[in-house]
């Protein structure tokens, strides 16, 4: 969309004329250890926000293991009882576990959000990789596609997704995995860009490697980092809408223990239940922020 | 600061007294300049000369209170006109700097703030300093550009700092550093990044503003030949110590410490009395394996301009194992030249014909073909080499290409040509993050040569790394040239390189050859002003004057 | 002026792309859907009164006249008609347009001044814990879903404190805790990029030559890093726009104001296409005409690119 991404000295060469720079020998701070201590220290930042993620995986696969009361059934005798040793997130109305219904729910979010991030990435990422790569025209046409989409805010392209879709889980996911092709596809795109630009690239034509050949070996391995970090970013923003969708109605329907949609039923009992909004409310803040965490941490390795 | 030891620091300006500085890593403190003392007199020149990781830089980021947050002083003083300013607040520290001591940075193309204008940029250091009225600072800073040389200073103050050339924008930072008439100038190599007749001019200028104001200068540099014409004092320096220091006569004429012999040997600039590249083999009996006629390359700026012509109906051959070298200045056509030579320009008109290939007007599989026969080294090893490729993958690339080898004969090449190169077999699991820059260096040449190429080009293939590296890299490719009977295609800015290295030269300057011939003809009878402007501006020449 | 026509041409082109999407997909719905709704028996029109709505409506004329009648309709500001209240959708939009702008206006004043804030706090601050804990404040505010943020502010103010009324709150009063609920999705991202660019500035060597003329701190950020700073964070404009409507459609919805929020939630709930399309077109539309006003403002504020678009006049 805009030109503003080339950022680069304008015209350099033409305004500069005589005595223009040389580029001086980079300098090195820091012995060549330095950056061995830099990942190691980086693997310790993994491990707060990985174990929150290996927690909810775990719970989508095991919900019976974590959380053995009734997601769906309850028990109207303990209704809307607080936090307690017997139900850590309390109950809701109609007497179900939170805590519960909260495990059992990760599977929706957790696959929802896998979905909207596979569809992203495969369409995103192709459609960019072939505006990098070929040529002009296909450029064109594939990058004004993408500004089309990039041009309607995503829980409105969301929306229209779902509005022609019906509502339902599924269809909310490839909702939010439709409004993120526009990033996987700029993002993979001027990665490409990026990479053919840099000299081993063009070394690698000068010792006769074809265009596939340099694809294969240079320009997507050296893509890939960039992309992935967009991807586990990408995981908890589609949580986060996944989760919006779901509170505003248009997803999986009651009585599934869908985290956006535990929210939206715990609005009745705002005065007198805090649990049932906050606590779900909470766990989705705690996935999302890790799966963040974890996106910067790749993006800084690069 | 007591009485008695402000006696003590004498007359000298500045003191700097067993300075140790260690910078805090992740895995530990690394000391990155270890008890490093010396003296600048008043109105004096001193050069800090060292290489990358010397400690220069560190020396005099601790001189201006500007380390970065992870370095930390552990021992020894810096005395600044009898006070030892190690001691000082902030506070006092910002009242000295840019009022008492001046500062010249390194790289001028981003040491300007880019949406001020060049006016807003040079009066900054008077608004920090309260220093006049808003109508005086405006004249001030019209005479101060004037001062330095900067034509129509007026119109210059309006202008942003990306309208300027690289020397224009140095001479604006020297501007800054001498507004308020400092005691000390601090220049952090100051000239580097620019073109060689430009950093005579820079330094020149240097030179005329310390006779004038009688302000002293502190020249951090890499390059002992600048040292050499500059300074009356050096210090040179190496991990982080002083390895010998004194009057620059006595220091260049009697080194005693084998780092400063190995650098006086290694420095370029004062090879002249080296042995000239190996063996020059007449050209006659010799067939050209490089034939390059009447070459232009024109490039158009945006629609309805007139085009650009960047290079100028070049044309000159290359005797089969022989070097040529193209020397010019940046924007002289010299990169272009090489790169339609390698077919990765095509010409707007002319002919390029490699080992008697045409190399003009090929495409697809015919251009693939002819890779096999040239290849090119490029300037900077840190972006030449694929970050995610293991040396032997790096190696093996270019013989996978065109189904040279398999199995345990690829194997065998592979580590053939790292001897050849001098890299022991065991680094071909490493990734080039992992080496040295003369390493990867060395990498980039072994790639080029492992195809067994007639024709390499080496565009700048040394100018990115160390001295003394520089010299070994040099060496390498001449005694190369003598075992493969290789031709080289030598692109380089700097003319005391190519005397090394290369059998005849084309000197370019906007596109067109301003003069060729054998190098030892062009070096001692340069025939044109440009050439001999060239030959004249490079440093290290007032030695002579510095013996007697 | 080739500069300007070509960025206007573009900025039209993906309009267009636009709305022949939105187009195409209203038609590949299954036999006219919009129909179904009259030929539903509560509202016991005969068969002759559908077939005229069928006229009117222009369902059944050829794909491109219905294009062409389209497209002129938009660009007289005509969006077609609700299916579910049979409102011009232009009117319904235009009706709820102030609420939603008085929101979004106020959030986003209420956001770029918290978001400066932080930035600028980060960067000055002597403390490293207080500098540490505003660098991590806003990756935590961006990982909050905002529906919740809206209801635990109503929680905590409205029922645990009782300072802002939920029940009938007087105008003002009712437009704090959603203008809170907004600012935050907004703030968020911005001092996020606004911190990064003010820490890859702060390196720039030009900024080492101000504090080496003797600069304060303050000096150095407000005269040497801020301007430099900012000019990253115009790029973003369309992108806050984004987060702008998301956060509305939420905030709305939560606090159950009027405004094109609700309204984009109540035709995504009834199925309204007209209502939802119009949404999104507005939305582009305002979307496609920040972006072009950053582009061309760009160069006014980087001196840099002025030469750039100079050459390409």
């Amino acid at each position: 969309m805009s030109n503003l991404q080339t950022l680069d000295p304008p015209a350099a060469a033409a305004t500069e004329g005589p005595g223009a720079a040389r580029s001086v020998p980079a300098r090195r701070r820091l012995p060549r250890t330095a950056g061995r201590a830099r990942r190691r220290n980086s693997r310790a930042a993994f491990i707060l926000p990985g174990a929150v993620l290996v927690l909810v995986v775990a719970w989508a696969l095991l919900p019976g293991v974590f959380a053995p009361a009734d997601p769906i059934a309850g028990n109207a005798a303990v209704a809307l009882s607080p936090p307690s040793a017997e139900h850590w997130f309390g109950t809701d109305a109609t007497g179900r576990d939170v805590f519960s219904r909260v495990v059992h729910g990760s599977i929706h979010s957790l696959s929802g959000a896998l979905l909207a991030v596979t569809v992203g990435l495969v369409v995103g990422s192709t459609l960019g990789i072939i505006a990098g790569s070929a040529g002009r025209i296909v450029d064109d046409v594939i990058m004004r596609v993408v500004d089309v989409l990039l041009a309607i805010p995503s829980l409105l392209l969301s929306l229209s997704v779902i509005i022609l879709l019906g509502f339902g889980t599924l269809q909310a996911a490839l909702a939010v995995g439709v409004a993120s092709i526009a990033a996987f596809a700029r993002l993979a795109r001027s990665e490409v860009v990026r990479v053919r630009r840099s000299d081993y690239v063009e070394a690698a034509f000068g010792s006769g490697a074809t265009f596939f050949q340099v694809l294969r070996r240079h320009i997507l391995p050296n893509s890939t980092t960039a992309v992935l970090a967009l991807a586990a970013l990408q995981f908890g923003t589609a949580i986060l809408a996944i989760s919006t969708l779901g509170f505003l109605g248009y997803g999986a329907p009651p009585p599934t223990p869908e985290w956006g949609l535990m929210v939206a039923e715990g609005r009745d009992y705002l005065a007198t239940a805090w649990w049932l909004t906050t606590l779900p409310g909470l766990v989705v803040v705690a996935v999302v922020l890790s799966a963040n965490r974890i996106s910067a941490l790749i993006g800084r390795n690069q | 600061m007591s009485a008695a030891q402000a006696a003590s620091t004498g007359t000298a300006l500045v003191r700097v007294r067993d300075l140790s500085v260690t910078y805090q890593g992740t895995s530990g403190a690394v000391p990155a300049v270890r008890q490093v003392s010396f003296d600048v007199e008043p109105g004096a020149a001193v050069a800090l000369v060292g290489e990358s990781g010397s400690g220069k830089t560190t020396t005099v980021q601790t001189l201006l209170g500007l380390l970065a947050h992870n370095g930390q002083r552990t021992g020894g003083q810096v005395v600044f006109d009898g006070a030892d300013i190690t001691g000082w607040s902030g506070k006092q520290l910002r009242a000295a700097l840019g009022k008492r001591i001046g500062y010249v940075p390194q790289d001028p193309n981003n040491s300007l703030n880019p949406v001020r204008r060049v006016g807003d940029n040079l009066a900054e250091v008077l608004r920090i300093h309260k220093w006049g009225d808003r109508a005086a600072i405006r004249a001030r800073v019209v005479d101060l550009l004037d001062r330095v040389g900067i034509p129509e200073p007026e119109l210059r103050a309006r202008q942003y700092p990306h309208e300027l050339s690289g020397g224009m924008k140095q001479r604006v930072l020297i501007a800054g550093a001498i507004a308020l008439e400092p005691e000390l100038i601090i220049a952090d190599e100051a000239t580097s990044a620019l073109d060689v007749t430009v950093q005579r001019r820079v330094l020149d200028l240097l030179d005329e503003l310390r006779a004038e104001l009688g302000t002293a200068i502190l020249l951090v540099t890499h390059d002992l030949a600048v040292a050499a014409d500059r300074a009356d004092d050096v210090v040179v320096l190496k991990d982080g110590a002083v390895q010998e220091a004194g009057p620059t006569a006595t220091v260049l004429s009697h080194p005693e410490h084998p780092y400063t012999q190995q650098l006086l040997r290694d420095a370029p600039a004062f090879a002249v009395d080296a042995p000239a590249p190996a063996a020059a083999p007449t050209a006659s009996g010799r067939p050209d394996v490089v034939q390059v006629s009447d070459l232009v390359k024109e490039f158009s700026l945006g629609r309805r301009r007139e085009r650009f012509r960047a290079v100028d109906g070049v044309s000159f051959t290359i005797p089969e194992g022989t070097t040529h070298a193209l020397v010019g200045e940046s924007g002289s056509g010299k990169t272009t030249t090489a790169r339609m030579v390698l077919g990765f320009e095509q010409p707007t008109s002319g002919a390029v014909t490699v080992a008697r290939q045409r190399v003009d007007g090929k495409r697809g599989r015919a251009w693939r073909d002819l890779r096999a026969s040239m290849q090119m080294v490029y300037q900077n090893p840190f972006s030449s080499l694929d970050p995610r490729q293991s040396i032997e993958e790096i190696l093996t690339e270019p013989l996978r290409n065109f189904s040279l080898a398999s199995g345990a004969d690829l194997t065998r090449r592979v580590r053939e040509q790292m001897d050849q190169v001098a890299l022991p077999a065991a680094m071909l699991d490493r990734r080039p993050a992992e080496l040295s820059g003369g390493q990867r260096q060395r990498v980039a040449i072994a790639r080029a040569l492992i195809l067994r190429p007639q024709v390499v080009v080496l565009d700048e293939p040394v100018s990115a790394l160390d001295v003394t590296v520089q010299a070994q890299v040099l060496e390498l490719l001449s005694t190369l040239q003598q075992e493969l009977g290789v031709t080289y295609l030598f692109i380089s800015h700097d003319l005391a390189v190519v005397r090394r290295l290369a059998h005849t030269v084309s000197v370019l300057q906007h596109g067109r050859v301003v003069e060729s011939g054998p190098v030892h003809r062009v070096f001692t009878d340069p025939r044109e002003p440009y050439t001999q402007e060239l030959i004249a501006a490079i440093p290290g020449q007032g030695r002579a004057a510095v013996r007697t | 002026m080739h500069y300007l026509l070509s960025r206007l041409g573009q900025a039209a082109t993906v309009l267009l792309v636009a709305f022949t999407a939105a187009f195409l997909l209203l038609q590949a719905m299954p036999a006219d859907a919009l129909m179904i709704r009259f030929e539903s028996p509560e509202l016991g029109l005969s068969p002759d009164q559908i077939a005229e709505l069928r006229i009117a409506y222009g369902v059944d004329a050829p794909l491109h006249v219905q294009y062409w009648h389209s497209l002129s309709g938009v660009l007289r500001g005509d969006l077609g008609y609700s299916i579910e209240s049979g409102t011009a959708v232009s009117t319904i939009l235009a009706d709820a347009l102030p609420r939603t702008l008085t929101l979004a206006g106020l959030s986003l004043v209420l956001a770029v001044l918290v978001a400066f804030a932080i930035a600028f706090a980060a960067s000055l601050s002597r403390f490293t814990w207080l500098r540490s804990a505003l660098r991590a404040a806003p990756s935590l505010f961006v990982s909050v879903p905002v529906f919740w943020l809206g209801i635990v502010l109503i929680q905590i103010f409205s029922f645990r404190l009782g300072w802002v009324p939920v029940i009938n709150p007087g105008p003002v009063e009712g437009l704090i805790l959603p203008v809170l609920t907004l600012a935050v999705p907004i703030s968020a991202p911005l001092a996020q990029v606004l911190v990064r660019s003010m820490d890859a500035v702060s390196l720039q060597p030009f900024v080492v030559v101000t504090r080496a003329k003797g600069a304060s701190e303050l000096w150095t950020q407000w005269h040497a890093v801020l301007r430099n700073a900012v000019l990253p964070t115009m790029t973003m404009a369309g992108v806050l726009f984004g987060e702008l409507i998301a956060g509305a459609v939420v905030t709305e919805t939560v606090f159950a104001r009027a405004g094109i929020g609700r309204i984009t939630e109540q035709a995504v709930r009834t199925q309204d296409i007209p209502v939802l399309q119009g949404v999104v077109l507005m939305a582009a539309a305002v979307f496609v005409a920040i972006n072009l006003t950053v582009d061309l403002l760009y160069p006014r504020v980087d001196p840099r690119l002025r030469g750039k678009v100079a050459a390409t006049r």
